[in-house]
């Protein structure tokens, strides 16, 4: 028997844990697009205050949109959008839900916490940062192989598949979107995006593809070389690949069907799934790939919102 | 450099690891020599080894004042403490016949009074105490048991033997560090669980609870719902409720997880309403049911103590239990003993003070700078007047207590608590402890085999509670000896 307040700890443990690895990948492509780009090339850092939505809060703070001012603001400060309070978070979730979740998570979430609060200071500089970075990153990949290797295909089990693949649905629409803010025709003269990064836009969304760990995969399933259509269709669109969105949206159509009164937020999945299925990212990428992300995270976040009244709001 | 068993000096007091310079007690030995065979740089370094254990296995405890911070590690010291099994045994049979006699004076108080009638307690002591709940009058729990789950503190006097202190019948805690100091000890010291040395396991426990949980479920059915109650995320014992939930694989539950309805208690699931048959609650009598205890309690569940009273739900402890935990009750025990089951107490009390007796009030108002004035109702070391260690101001504050209040204080002498040496920085010393083991009780009874070992570790302190920079040590009870 799964309590309503148990599943929704469960939930946002996952989610947390998942924006953590996707937040910690996000930082990873613009790192290493500095190791990849010539020398003399500006890199927008505002970018990343943009995606994660933190505009407000960060202005609140500082003037200027440095490197080492993002950095900072979205790996080690007391704020909600950073690194360390994500993980903090995830911890306290895993923290309270000990009870049903595997003894070794909490362990490793407990001890990947620990790390990063001693290490991320450390992490503002460039050299450190990829370590740590990849340690957020990889303890992420082993607590999901834990978890799928030692937890029953239960309730819990399902709530953490729920949080998860809509975390990782929503963020790799985030991840596409720096590609877009950077490269866009259209924003070029509006946010004065640098002319000179044009060049390399393939190198850009290489990065991109490497952020998501999809390279590899996107050389075996798409044959054309790396192009902005090719690439956003593959991360939104592919149904094989794990990390893009329409795979985790199928995910959450398997999960939800074996839960009871799972009618709304299933009826809010497949209404998302049509939008992704129908969208032309050719034309997309012409006109305006911005708005159809924003319009897109509108339709996850209302699948939250279905999940939440159906299942933890009882409770209340 | 290694510890030196022939310098290592505790003093008047009994120690439980070394007899005389240089010799260890029978149970000990093996551990006394192994831990010779290490410098002390090496037994640091297992310390911290331990350290790192306790952070990573999230071993905590909760502080209400250090705001930001709730959680701290648990802090705990590397050397177990042996006891012969033959002594244990012992012990266990007097714990056993304890909770026995208290569970029929429990049910005694709250249904026939004989024991009042025939005055071996004096009525007015129980009709006035804080934890007597009239509400309970007429209840007939399962298998007439009351308090299912007790934790008692023992001490060793000089002599070697352990005294009953208290017997906690409310929401006693510390099991779960019991558990897991044996956990931290096996990864710092693997080399000593070997063949040659049979320390008995302790990890049956929760199977041992769940099954006394299970036995007590007003329902007939093979594997009963069984929860426990907490007070949320923010009580210091949330660890140790988490910890056993998981153990036992029950749910743990918050007062709003639960509902009444038609006097049945049901949790709120993903599924629904799903019945709840025994529910181990860790949250106090006052709490439990706003709608009868305390009005404001959003702890409890509204109908909970009704569900209860129709016997729809059954609870552990059961409300009330209480009143046979009272310190002033405690100097009752052997009586008690001696009254239901017509046996001799295994276990001796603490000589003990009543100031509600004039005599003996007299007694302990002459002499309060060489006792130690406890009040009634208190926990966790509070409230108390340590008097050889306390101020002429303190003790007139004390003494004006307790004539104002007699029925809430009793006295007992200082008892020497026992030593077990601690790892410090530069050196092994004694150090005083006391030992909390844990009964069950429902068709059967059960002892966990050793307990909980609280030390102080402030040198010449006896202060054990973790709240006032109390320690714990593992508790290994030898087999074969």
């Amino acid at each position: 028997m799964l309590l309503s307040r148990v599943a929704e700890r469960v939930y946002w443990q996952a989610r947390y844990l998942e924006r953590v690895e996707n937040s910690a990948r996000l930082l990873s492509v613009f790192s290493n697009l500095l190791l990849d780009l010539p020398k003399g090339t500006k890199l927008g850092w505002r970018t990343l205050v943009q995606i994660t939505g933190s505009e407000d809060s960060f202005d609140a703070r500082y003037k200027q949109d440095s490197e080492r001012n993002v950095i900072r603001f979205l790996l080690v400060e007391n704020n909600g959008f950073s690194l360390l309070n994500m993980l903090a978070a995830a911890r306290e979730n895993a923290r309270t839900t000990r009870e049903i979740m595997p003894m070794e998570a909490f362990e490793l979430v407990n001890d990947l916490y620990f790390y990063v609060r001693e290490n991320a200071a450390g992490g503002v500089g460039r050299g450190p940062r990829h370590k740590l970075l990849d340690e957020m990153i990889a303890t992420c990949q082993q607590l999901w192989g834990l978890l799928a290797g030692t937890m029953s295909r239960d309730s819990a089990y399902a709530f953490v598949r729920l949080g998860r693949g809509l975390e990782r649905a929503d963020m790799t629409t985030r991840i596409v979107d720096v590609g877009s803010y950077n490269l866009l025709p259209s924003l070029r003269e509006k946010e004065s995006i640098p002319e000179s990064i044009e060049p390399y836009a393939n190198i850009l969304w290489m990065n991109i593809l490497r952020s998501q760990s999809a390279y590899q995969m996107y050389r075996q399933h798409v044959r054309n070389r790396v192009n902005a259509v090719d690439v956003v269709k593959f991360l939104i669109q592919s149904e094989e690949f794990p990390r893009a969105t329409a795979h985790n949206l199928t995910t959450l159509v398997k999960v939800l069907e074996a839960l009871p009164n799972n009618g709304k937020a299933l009826r809010q999945v497949h209404k998302t799934r049509r939008m992704l299925k129908s969208a032309d990212f050719e034309a997309l990428l012409d006109t305006g790939l911005l708005q159809y992300v924003d319009d897109l995270q509108v339709e996850l976040a209302a699948v939250n919102d279905k999940i939440a009244q159906t299942w933890f709001l009882p409770n209340r | 450099m290694r510890v030196n068993w022939k310098t290592y000096d505790p003093g008047h007091f009994f120690d439980e690891i070394i007899s005389s310079p240089g010799y260890a007690r029978k149970p000990a030995r093996r551990l006394a020599s192994y831990l010779r065979s290490l410098t002390h740089e090496a037994l640091l370094e297992r310390k911290t080894a331990a350290e790192l254990a306790i952070k990573t296995m999230g071993i905590s405890f909760t502080v209400y004042s250090d705001a930001g911070n709730i959680d701290r590690e648990w802090p705990f010291d590397i050397i177990p403490r042996p006891i012969a099994e033959s002594e244990w045994n012992r012990t266990s049979a007097g714990l056993q016949q304890r909770l026995r006699a208290l569970n029929c004076f429990i049910h005694d108080i709250y249904n026939d009074q004989k024991i009042l009638k025939d005055k071996v307690v004096p009525a007015e002591l129980i009709l006035n105490s804080a934890n007597f709940r009239s509400q309970c009058v007429g209840v007939k729990p399962k298998f007439d048991v009351w308090a299912h789950i007790c934790g008692t503190d023992l001490i060793k006097d000089k002599d070697g033997r352990f005294y009953v202190l208290e017997d906690n019948l409310r929401v006693p805690s510390g099991v779960s560090y019991m558990l897991e100091n044996r956990r931290v000890t096996k990864r710092v010291f693997p080399e000593l669980f070997d063949s040659h040395y049979d320390i008995l396991p302790v990890t049956e426990y929760p199977a041992q609870l769940l099954e006394t949980l299970s036995a007590i479920s007003p329902r007939k059915q093979k594997s009963p719902e069984v929860v426990v109650l907490t007070p949320g995320i923010y009580n210091s014992a949330y660890f140790e409720h988490s910890y056993l939930a998981q153990r036992m694989g029950a749910e743990l539950v918050e007062g709003n997880d639960l509902v009444v309805e038609k006097d049945m208690v049901y949790m709120r699931t993903i599924d629904g309403l799903t019945l709840v048959d025994t529910i181990y609650r860790r949250i106090d009598d006052l709490f439990l049911d706003p709608s009868v205890f305390n009005k404001g309690s959003v702890l409890g569940v509204a109908g909970l103590f009704k569900a209860w009273l129709k016997g729809n739900v059954a609870l552990a402890n059961a409300p009330g239990a209480g009143v046979a935990d009272d310190k002033i009750i405690y100097t009752y025990v052997p009586q008690i003993i001696k009254y239901y089951l017509d046996e001799d107490p295994i276990l001796p009390n603490v000589p003990s003070y009543l100031c509600i007796d004039k005599k003996q009030c007299q007694h302990v108002l002459q002499n309060l700078d060489k006792l130690v004035v406890k009040p009634a109702n208190e926990s966790g070391g509070y409230g108390m007047l340590m008097g050889p260690q306390s101020s002429s101001k303190e003790r007139a504050e004390f003494a004006r207590r307790i004539k104002a209040d007699p029925r809430n204080y009793m006295a007992q002498p200082l008892i020497s608590l026992s030593t077990v040496p601690v790892l410090g920085e530069r050196i092994v010393e004694p150090r005083h402890v006391d030992l909390r083991p844990f009964v069950l009780q429902a068709r059967e009874s059960y002892v966990t085999a050793g307990g909980l070992t609280r030390v102080a570790l402030v040198k010449g302190s006896y202060v054990v509670n973790s709240s006032q920079g109390g320690g714990s040590k593992d508790t290994w009870i030898i087999g074969g000896i």
